[in-house]
């Protein structure tokens, strides 16, 4: 939800020339702590200690990136840097199931609600037991030691490398834990629904979901980000999926956070063979939106869509880092990833796909376009291609353009009027993507959004 | 009073002047004809007619129901009823036909003050226009023209008029790229749609065409003027002859249609 009025918007437009920023402070661990210590007692089990210990040593000797890091050379994290950073309170006013309604498409869906990273019991709705699919906040299973945890947990996600991932494994301690049983197909998608309220700059919410897709079992999972303050928030969350063999995961993600804050998340897949992976991507919120998104392929015959789509104007960047890993042989990959800019916005869309030496018979297919409203929006795209086996099929392409000027005027021509036609063609740029998603209220909830974002500046 | 008058319109594109103080009007019921050789300013005629924006116009006026098209921006003239059939109609992928042909008629029909046709009343429209034109309705839940082959786009593009109506249809180079059961198809459509209160300005290199849509006047344009105008007959002489003697110093001088 952008809540934060468009003047705000404006007040806050930066210059973001690479490497023109400050030297970050450094990242040291008494400052961390200091920052993230009131996080609340830690019940972790000790393996989960041992590795958070491991990857808060690992964040605090890489420090925070900086724009001579190839991996953050066009996005630099200096708005996150002047935020007096603090871990997120859990607010004394709880929300009332009015106040969360805008936010849940209207789904009768099983629903986990967190509120500034705690999870919240009473907007929550939990499915009935015995149906095949478990869902429960993290927090619990953890007290719980739920053995799908000791398995999966950090270790999907588990390269501390990723700086801001190893610092939410250190840090986390909520997020939602979803299981589906082996061979059960899930009908009914469930919605991971996290809420900014944080009146005060530099909130942080380090909040860690996992997925577990038991053998030949379906599900679709929905987890949307928004805000109910116009306040700098910070949101650093990782979503670690598991597919088992021949499962299927629809995964939607929809970033519409104030247009202040600062969202860094990390979704990575481990996929068995055989199976199905989507993952859908909506970034139209924050100043600052990182996405890594990344897949392994284990097994043979594997399958992942990676669709997605950002909205930003001035003000915004969003980055797209995805990283495909065809480990294994007669895997598929495809990859769209749509952006919209007006404004000074900046999109930032980074591919790298990896065929490994035995993954013969790779299908591996990796798209990037971009429509630029305005001469100031800026793109940098680059597709990254590692490929070390011979009989595969590799293809990728990227385009940075304006809105076609011939299309426009033959819609003008038969009577429709220039704003309206400009919006058409905007949704028919997004169409591609939004067509894909396999939740029509969303499909609908983002067609409303499209034509709501670019009513001014179209 | 004339459905379009245009007076003395100089025209052109990136500082080349192509059109040169050409007169032609219009009356409601009549059909011309504008003939000339390839770059003589024919499509030119239309796209400043249409409001394409990167043609400027540098002196004239053109009057269309009495009101200056020339200062309306290309969707008001399209309400007005003006309706440009294009020579290369645009690929729009992602805008489906029938919703945005829907738009196009219901912004029509509201600058008329008549109400928004609904869903349901619309596609009975577009069945009953889509038979006059042999048009597969199937096309019409695809994007915009994407897809469509040569002749399915001009047909589309007849179609399209058929719906919204026009006071003024400009057909330019209609028949190009059509075999001649699509010409005819099209001939036949633009026919049908003939009215005592509309007219029709058909660009076309060829001769051919004319033969299905028999035009009132036919004018013959070279370098940006008009340099003959005569009935039918003259199509056929240009068909024999070519244009040649005509911008040979011993052509009669240009006059226009009254």
């Amino acid at each position: 939800m952008t809540t934060a009025p468009d003047n705000v918007a404006s007040s806050l437009r930066r210059e973001f020339p690479p490497g023109a920023s400050e030297p970050p402070p450094a990242l040291t661990l008494a400052g961390m702590l200091a920052a993230f210590r009131s996080t609340g007692p830690d019940t972790a089990p000790a393996w989960l200690k041992a590795r958070r210990q491991a990857a808060l040593a690992s964040a605090v000797e890489l420090g925070f990136p900086t724009a001579k890091d190839e991996e953050w050379r066009f996005t630099p994290i200096a708005p996150l840097l002047e935020l007096p950073l603090h871990p997120a309170q859990l607010s004394a006013r709880r929300l009332t199931t009015g106040e969360i309604a805008p936010f849940t498409f209207g789904l009768e869906s099983c629903r986990l609600v967190f509120v500034d990273g705690y999870f919240c019991a009473e907007l929550s709705s939990l499915p009935a037991p015995g149906g095949g699919l478990q869902v429960v906040s993290l927090r619990a299973a953890l007290a719980g030691n739920a053995p799908e945890l000791e398995q999966h947990l950090t270790r999907v996600a588990g390269d501390d490398a990723l700086v801001f991932t190893a610092l939410n494994t250190a840090f986390f301690r909520d997020g939602a834990l979803v299981c589906a049983a082996p061979g059960k197909a899930i009908a009914q998608p469930v919605h991971l629904l996290f809420i900014a309220t944080a009146g005060v700059a530099g909130a942080a919410a380090h909040v860690r979901n996992l997925i577990v897709a038991g053998a030949r079992s379906e599900m679709k999972i929905l987890e949307t980000y928004v805000s109910l303050s116009g306040a700098p928030h910070v949101t650093n969350t990782v979503t670690e999926l598991v597919l088992g063999a021949d499962s299927r995961v629809d995964h939607c993600k929809i970033q519409e956070e104030n247009l202040r804050a600062i969202h860094i998340a990390d979704a990575q897949a481990r996929q068995d063979r055989g199976s199905h992976w989507a993952s859908h991507s909506i970034s139209t919120g924050a100043q600052l939106a990182r996405h890594q998104i990344q897949t392994v392929f284990n097994g043979e015959n594997g399958l992942c869509l990676l669709n997605g789509l950002y909205l930003i104007g001035s003000g915004q960047l969003a980055d797209y880092h995805t990283v495909v890993d065809h480990a294994r042989p007669r895997c598929e990959s495809h990859e769209f990833y749509h952006g919209i800019l007006s404004g000074n916005a900046r999109g930032v869309f980074n591919g790298k796909i990896f065929v490994r030496q035995d993954a013969q018979k790779t299908n591996a297919k990796q798209t990037n376009r971009n429509l630029l409203l305005s001469d100031d929006a800026v793109v940098d795209t680059k597709p990254q291609l590692e490929i070390f086996a011979d009989d595969v099929k590799c293809t990728h392409g990227a385009t940075v353009g304006q809105m076609d000027e011939e299309a426009l005027f033959y819609l003008r021509s038969r009577g429709i009027g220039l704003e309206h036609a400009r919006r058409m063609m905007i949704r028919a740029f997004a169409s591609d993507v939004v067509d894909r998603i396999p939740l029509e209220p969303v499909r609908a909830r983002l067609n409303v959004m499209l034509t709501e974002r670019f009513k001014d500046n179209a | 009073m004339e459905l379009l008058d245009i007076r003395n319109l100089s025209a052109g594109v990136e500082g080349r002047p192509i059109l040169k103080n050409l007169s032609l009007s219009l009356n409601p019921g009549e059909v011309h004809a504008i003939m000339g050789p390839n770059g003589s300013g024919k499509s030119t005629l239309a796209a400043v007619l249409a409001g394409r924006p990167e043609y400027e116009v540098t002196s004239g006026s053109v009057l269309f129901q009495g009101a200056d098209l020339l200062a309306m921006k290309p969707e008001d003239r399209a309400r007005a009823g003006v309706f440009l059939a294009f020579q290369y109609p645009v690929e729009i992928p992602g805008v489906n036909s029938t919703y945005f042909l829907r738009a196009a008629l219901n912004e029509c029909r509201k600058s008329r003050g008549e109400p928004e046709l609904a869903p349901v009343e619309f596609l009975k429209l577009v069945k009953q226009k889509s038979k006059i034109l042999q048009l597969d309705p199937a096309l019409l839940n695809r994007p915009v023209n994407e897809g469509f082959s040569g002749g399915e786009k001009k047909r589309n593009e007849i179609f399209q008029m058929a719906v919204l109506e026009p006071r003024l249809a400009i057909l330019d180079e209609t028949d190009s790229g059509l075999d001649i059961d699509a010409l005819k198809a099209v001939a036949a459509g633009v026919n049908k749609l003939r009215r005592p209160d509309n007219a029709t300005l058909v660009i076309t290199h060829y001769q051919r065409l004319l033969n299905y849509i028999v035009p009132d006047f036919v004018h013959v344009l070279v370098d940006g003027q008009i340099v003959r105008s005569g009935g039918k007959e003259l199509a056929l002489t240009l068909e024999a002859r070519g244009y040649d003697w005509l911008s040979e110093p011993t052509a009669a001088p240009a006059g226009a249609a009254s």
